[in-house]
């Protein structure tokens, strides 16, 4: 099994990473404060401003450790790349597959069947953990409705009828959301309805900032196998988005993004101190906010689950590039069906 | 002018005569995932590969020389070729394992020995696979036999790689204990399409225990 490295997160402003021998060494204002071994780093992710060696960046292209770039808020800037990885005949079939209607929309509703799958998941996983009879009924209840949902994508025609049945279920499972923060914390977390750019409450400022980390995770994975993460099945292809990423994402962002915020705040490990509250109403994690949840998150990859295709104890962490390599299967023709990422 | 024909890498035909499925992983799909066999064989190739080519106990020695055949479309290197007193090549793969005779390392020097034979005009009779671990030499005979073989066989790798398939895996479980490119692979999935099927099938289907 491919070992799952760690992923380097910078977010100390000013910092300097340079290589030196065979370790990665960070500096502030010319001063060392850590050192790590680069055999163990699967890839550095700076957040804000940071600056690297070209030497450290050479090296890494040579190791294929992606070196990447986002705002202190996890908006993705830039990433350094090495030579195009992969094949040229598993692009190509990327590419044909996106122009099929039917295997684009057979993808589409994989991914979909995914995230619907795992957002009931986390519904009935709430339910189970809540002691109120009224939120229990409630989350079943939700459960149940993307329950419909998911069998009536299997027979949706349309990328338009997929887009309104994800649409139509995501609306059922973010109405839970505060049913499923527990009672004590839902002062301080109150979810207002989705909002990026800026978000508005603490729960959006937590969960897009997951989601930009995932997403981060689902690109490299993606470009690991050769696949080309600005092509989608489900995403609109638009200059700049990464729609396969997007896509991949899907399947991922309640399993991996959303259980892990119930968390984080169910358990009392982020409170409102760990927010800037900004005029006008933005939300943003921050310094000391940011740090918990990018712990928990490398924690989290270390977590073991079992695979459904695979049937096999896979780490966290591993699950982007496994799908990412049954998806590349799949478009190879090598395996007659995708199936995404669920926990039983 | 026809098309020259698809050169193939000499290593491809050991890969092949393992199993077609790695041979198209790594030619094909281009995957190269390390495990123990492939890093001690690179342990073993990094002292050939350091080698300088000169005069060993008065016997010329090519290391690390570049080959080809126009005729057969091969191309690749060979650890090490010997040139006897009357220009005689005499190619030495360099294996890292102890002294077993096996096909897939044979086809390969086979392979080299068709190269040289096209690039110096001598017939070659024969080559010998060092085996890193014993230390020992294991001397292979290029035989009529063994020349139809891998001339056949470089056909089948040819068709292969120009038809862009991915071949299912092979049936002896055995030779994929031992292969590097397992993870990608993935044989025991391959090998179990009735599981895709059947989670494909229930993929729209939630399971409704446990709501109540």
């Amino acid at each position: 099994m491919k070992q799952l490295l760690n992923t380097l997160y910078v977010s100390t402003d000013g910092a300097y990473l340079r290589l030196e021998g065979e370790t990665l060494v960070l500096s502030v204002d010319k001063v060392k404060k850590h050192q790590v071994p680069l055999h163990h780093l699967g890839a550095i992710v700076c957040l804000g401003r940071v600056a690297i060696s070209p030497a450290l960046m050479a090296r890494s292209m040579e190791d294929g450790r992606s070196i990447v770039w986002l705002s202190e808020h996890g908006r993705f800037q830039a990433r350094v790349e090495g030579p195009v990885n992969g094949n040229i005949l598993l692009r190509q079939a990327q590419f044909r597959a996106a122009d099929r209607v039917e295997t684009a929309l057979e993808i589409s509703k994989a991914f979909i069947a995914g995230k619907l799958r795992n957002s009931r998941n986390v519904l009935l996983r709430s339910a189970r953990d809540s002691k109120d009879e009224a939120a229990k009924t409630q989350l079943v209840r939700a459960a149940k409705s993307l329950a419909i949902n998911l069998r009536n994508l299997a027979h949706a025609e349309s990328a338009a009828s997929v887009l309104g049945l994800e649409g139509d279920a995501a609306r059922v499972y973010f109405e839970q959301f505060n049913t499923m923060i527990k009672p004590q914390m839902r002062e301080e977390f109150e979810y207002k309805g989705r909002s990026r750019r800026p978000p508005k409450d603490t729960v959006n400022a937590l969960i897009s900032f997951l989601y930009a980390l995932l997403l981060n995770d689902c690109r490299s994975a993606l470009e690991t196998v050769g696949l080309d993460p600005q092509l989608g099945f489900f995403h609109v292809v638009r200059p700049g988005r990464p729609a396969l990423a997007l896509d991949l994402l899907e399947e991922f962002r309640a399993v991996l993004g959303d259980r892990l915020a119930l968390t984080l705040i169910n358990r009392g490990q982020l409170r409102q101190k760990d927010f800037d509250l900004r005029p006008g109403g933005a939300v943003m994690l921050n310094d000391s906010g940011r740090k918990t949840v990018i712990m928990a998150y490398q924690e989290r990859k270390k977590e073991t689950l079992q695979h459904p295709v695979l049937e096999s104890q896979v780490e966290i962490g591993l699950l982007p590039l496994l799908q990412a390599r049954m998806l590349a299967r799949y478009l190879r023709g090598d395996v007659e069906a995708y199936i995404p990422f669920f926990n039983k | 002018m026809s098309e020259p024909l698809l050169p193939i890498m000499l290593s491809a035909l050991q890969h092949y005569s393992y199993c077609p499925r790695q041979c198209a992983l790594i030619h094909q799909e281009q995957t190269f995932d390390d495990n123990v066999h492939t890093v001690r064989g690179n342990l073993a190739h990094e002292r050939v590969d350091s080698g300088e080519s000169g005069t060993e106990y008065g016997v010329r020695v090519e290391r690390s020389l570049p080959l080809y055949s126009e005729r057969y479309g091969l191309t690749g290197r060979a650890d090490a070729v010997e040139f006897l007193d009357d220009g005689t090549p005499y190619p030495i793969e360099y294996k890292q394992g102890s002294r077993q005779k096996k096909m897939h390392d044979d086809v390969q020097l086979v392979g080299q020995a068709l190269c040289l034979e096209e690039m110096t005009g001598k017939v070659v009779p024969e080559g010998a696979i060092f085996h890193h671990k014993s230390r020992r030499r294991r001397a292979v005979p290029i035989t009529p036999e063994l020349r139809e073989f891998t001339i056949g066989l470089i056909a089948k790798v040819r068709a292969l790689l120009e038809s862009g398939q991915m071949p299912p895996p092979v049936d002896e479980r055995a030779l994929c204990k031992e292969c590097s490119l397992q993870d990608s692979c993935q044989p025991d999935l391959m090998g179990n399409r009735g599981r895709i099927r059947r989670l494909h099938e229930r993929l729209y289907d939630a399971d409704d225990e446990g709501d109540a």
